[in-house]
């Protein structure tokens, strides 16, 4: 079982509804801080629509509707008193598809330190990029031309430059949401050293279809299939000797 | 003899070469029923060159034989009247043409009207005997031609795109006759005016006298007040639209919700099928005294057809242009940009000023440019509610007027088609071309300069 001595989200029958469909059915799950937690399942099982709900995003869904509570540092997300915004900078996001600002490189780092006003000067704003981009291993390809394009770069690049936007504002979570499914394996390699690293800062979930990706990068794992939670565990053991014989058969590649 | 029974008789033809040829390419491939071709397009190439020739023989036929019975009948004219010292052959030789139509207007010598009608007769009857051989050549040569490794279908794919070629092309050359045509005209306006007074000139009052030695014979054509009354009355409506549009156009895009949009959005676009003459007497029954009426309240004397009545109406009338194309060029955006920029934390305004609008504004700007064309183009709204008389002005509460109503203005009425006043409109018709032509070309360097792909 999973260690509960540090553990940063909880939820609380947590459900889902598009219009009349339902995507999630009373998910319990918690999530341990400074560790990365990996969502598998088969598409369309949910796990992307949980991962939207831990910063609210689900809320520019037109009909989309949440029940339940999730709890982070025992506050609850849903609650509709609390400030969208406030929470959204505690929690970064890096999508499926690259999709840096079509601005420059600088102003694309720079987006979110300015608008939440972290840099007093220019000279503060430039040390933020400097240290966010360090951190996403992207200083050393892109510090001679950081007034070029965000889009210019290769898609392993932007990726990375999403993920020096999201740090540069210092959430404490960051949520992924198939971060490596549009590159090529070297810069899929990049992207889960740097999960490594970033893991000693920040709390991470990813949402991944590659098992082999989900093995190599989480602590824990946490399987899903038709909106429900099947299993949560450390990963080792949900890969080598799950609980429930459904597990096993996705793991397997019995199904899909 | 005539053209009917030609017509009847080609089209008839043409449909006996379509059946004829799908028959035989039936018959020819029964042997290999497996492949099914497509029949017809054997039927449509024959068809194709069964008319074509024949079509384009008859328009070059009727082209030059009509030009060379005219330089033959001119020729017998200037021969037989050479005594009597005739000014107008071409005279003549309308009221010859109009007496073989059966229009007696004048007397016209008998022995050159029958001459002319033989003449036609005889070209009229080669072209049918021709035309008709033609299209009986063209048929048996295709028929002969038809079998299964004739590819037609290629074929026909080929005349198809020269079809649209010619159609691309006919835009092109049309565009090129205006503008030259444009050009002509008034280069013989500035043989009688100079252009230096067209430009610089201040005053504008295109009067043509009646009497030689009446006040300000000539007439000035200094073509300042004009343009300026077009640039005051554009101005104040880009002020009117710009603003609305563009809100209107983020509240449609980022806003409202998917009913709304669909309501909303049809209903302003309904403004854009208003006749603009329409608007015109909104503006002048309704803006103009609202807005004279107001004016008296404050003490200041306005007169009811006011630059400013004209303008906000024209603001109001380009406002479906702007919102309805931006909207477009707004919802366009990625949502993936949108998400990324509210998971940084951003509210719903920061992103639509900080990613949403710099990602949309080449679009953004095609809309404003193609909004501005209209109110500088627009012509009904001005006359009505703005006036006609040229002033010198930047006070939008005088009454001023604008290259096109006195384009309008010039050209209606009696007057001879080559006095100073009519080629005037053709001077001002070019420059505003121009005018538009280089706001075009700014804005495309300014969209190419300040694009931010998101791709």
């Amino acid at each position: 079982m999973i260690k509960n001595d540090n553990i940063k989200i909880t939820t609380n029958d947590l459900c889902v509804f598009y219009d009349e469909k339902q995507a999630l059915f009373d998910v319990n799950i918690s999530i341990n801080e400074k560790e990365t937690t990996a969502l598998i399942g088969p598409s369309g099982c949910g796990k992307s629509t949980l991962l939207r709900c831990f910063n609210r995003m689900n809320d520019t869904i037109e009909n989309c509707v949440v029940k339940g509570n999730i709890n982070i540092d025992n506050a609850n997300v849903n609650n509709p008193e609390i400030d969208v915004v406030q929470l959204r900078t505690k929690i970064g996001m890096v999508f499926q598809k690259p999709n840096p600002f079509p601005k420059s490189i600088f102003d694309n780092v720079a987006y979110g330190p300015k608008i939440h006003g972290m840099a007093k000067n220019k000279l503060e704003l430039e040390e933020i990029v400097e240290k966010s981009l360090k951190q996403a291993g992207l200083w050393s390809e892109v510090k001679d031309r950081l007034s070029q394009p965000g889009t210019s770069l290769s898609g392993g690049q932007q990726q990375r430059l999403c993920i020096a936007r999201a740090i540069a504002v210092r959430p404490e979570i960051i949520l992924m949401d198939e971060p490596c499914s549009a590159l090529d394996p070297i810069a899929t390699a990049n992207i889960e050293e740097l999960m490594d690293e970033l893991k000693k800062e920040f709390t991470i979930i990813i949402v991944t279809h590659n098992m082999q990706q989900a093995a190599r990068v989480s602590k824990n794992t946490a399987f899903f299939h038709l909106g429900k939670l099947i299993e949560l565990g450390p990963t080792d053991q949900i890969f080598t000797n799950p609980k429930l014989e459904k597990t096993q058969d996705y793991i397997t590649g019995r199904y899909g | 003899m005539n053209t009917t029974l030609l017509t009847i008789l080609i089209i008839s033809l043409s449909i006996f070469a379509f059946y004829y040829a799908v028959y035989k390419i039936k018959s020819a491939q029964s042997l290999n029923t497996k492949h099914r071709p497509l029949h017809s397009y054997y039927g449509w190439y024959c068809l194709f060159w069964t008319i074509f020739p024949a079509l384009l023989f008859f328009c070059l036929w009727t082209f030059c034989s009509s030009i060379w019975i005219d330089k033959t009948i001119i020729n017998i004219i200037t021969l037989s009247i050479n005594e009597e010292g005739a000014t107008n052959i071409s005279l003549q030789l309308n009221a010859i043409k109009n007496a073989a139509n059966g229009i007696l207007t004048d007397q016209v010598p008998k022995e050159i009207l029958s001459n002319y009608i033989s003449l036609n007769q005889k070209s009229e009857f080669i072209r049918f005997i021709a035309t008709l051989g033609i299209a009986i050549i063209g048929l048996f040569f295709l028929i002969r031609k038809i079998n299964p490794d004739l590819r037609a279908r290629n074929k026909i794919e080929s005349i198809l795109m020269v079809l649209m070629f010619i159609a691309s092309f006919i835009a092109i050359i049309v565009t090129l006759g205006i503008v030259l045509s444009l050009l002509f005209e008034t280069l013989k306006f500035f043989s009688d005016v100079s252009p230096f007074e067209f430009f610089f000139g201040t005053t504008w009052s295109p009067q043509i006298a009646l009497r030689e030695d009446q006040v300000a014979a000539s007439g000035s054509f200094g073509a300042i007040p004009v343009f300026t009354g077009t640039l005051l009355i554009t101005i104040i409506a880009m002020c009117v639209a710009i603003p609305i549009g563009l809100l209107a156009a983020i509240y449609l895009a980022e806003y409202a919700s998917q009913r709304t949009r669909t309501i909303v959005k049809p209903l302003l676009e309904i403004l854009a099928g208003i006749p603009t003459v329409v608007y015109g007497f909104f503006a002048a029954l309704t803006v103009g005294p609202f807005i004279r009426n107001i004016g008296e309240t404050f003490g200041l004397s306005i007169a009811s057809e006011s630059a400013l009545a004209a303008g906000l109406v024209m603001g109001i009338m380009i406002i479906p242009f702007i919102s309805s194309l931006s909207d477009d060029v707004i919802s366009a955006v990625p949502n993936s940009l949108r998400e990324g920029s509210y998971g940084l934390g951003a509210t719903k305004y920061e992103t639509i000023i900080l990613v949403i609008f710099p990602a949309a504004l080449p679009g953004i700007i095609g809309s404003i440019l193609l909004a501005t064309s209209r109110a500088i183009g627009e012509t009904m709204i001005v006359v009505m509610a703005a006036g006609l008389t040229a002033k010198l002005t930047a006070n939008p509460l005088e009454s001023v007027t604008t290259v096109t109503v006195q384009i309008v203005t010039l050209l209606i009425g009696d007057h001879e088609f080559d006095s100073s006043k009519t080629m005037a409109a053709f001077a001002l018709g070019l420059t505003l071309f121009i005018i538009t032509l280089i706001l075009n070309v700014i804005a495309l360097k300014v969209v190419l300069k300040y694009r931010e792909k998101y791709e």
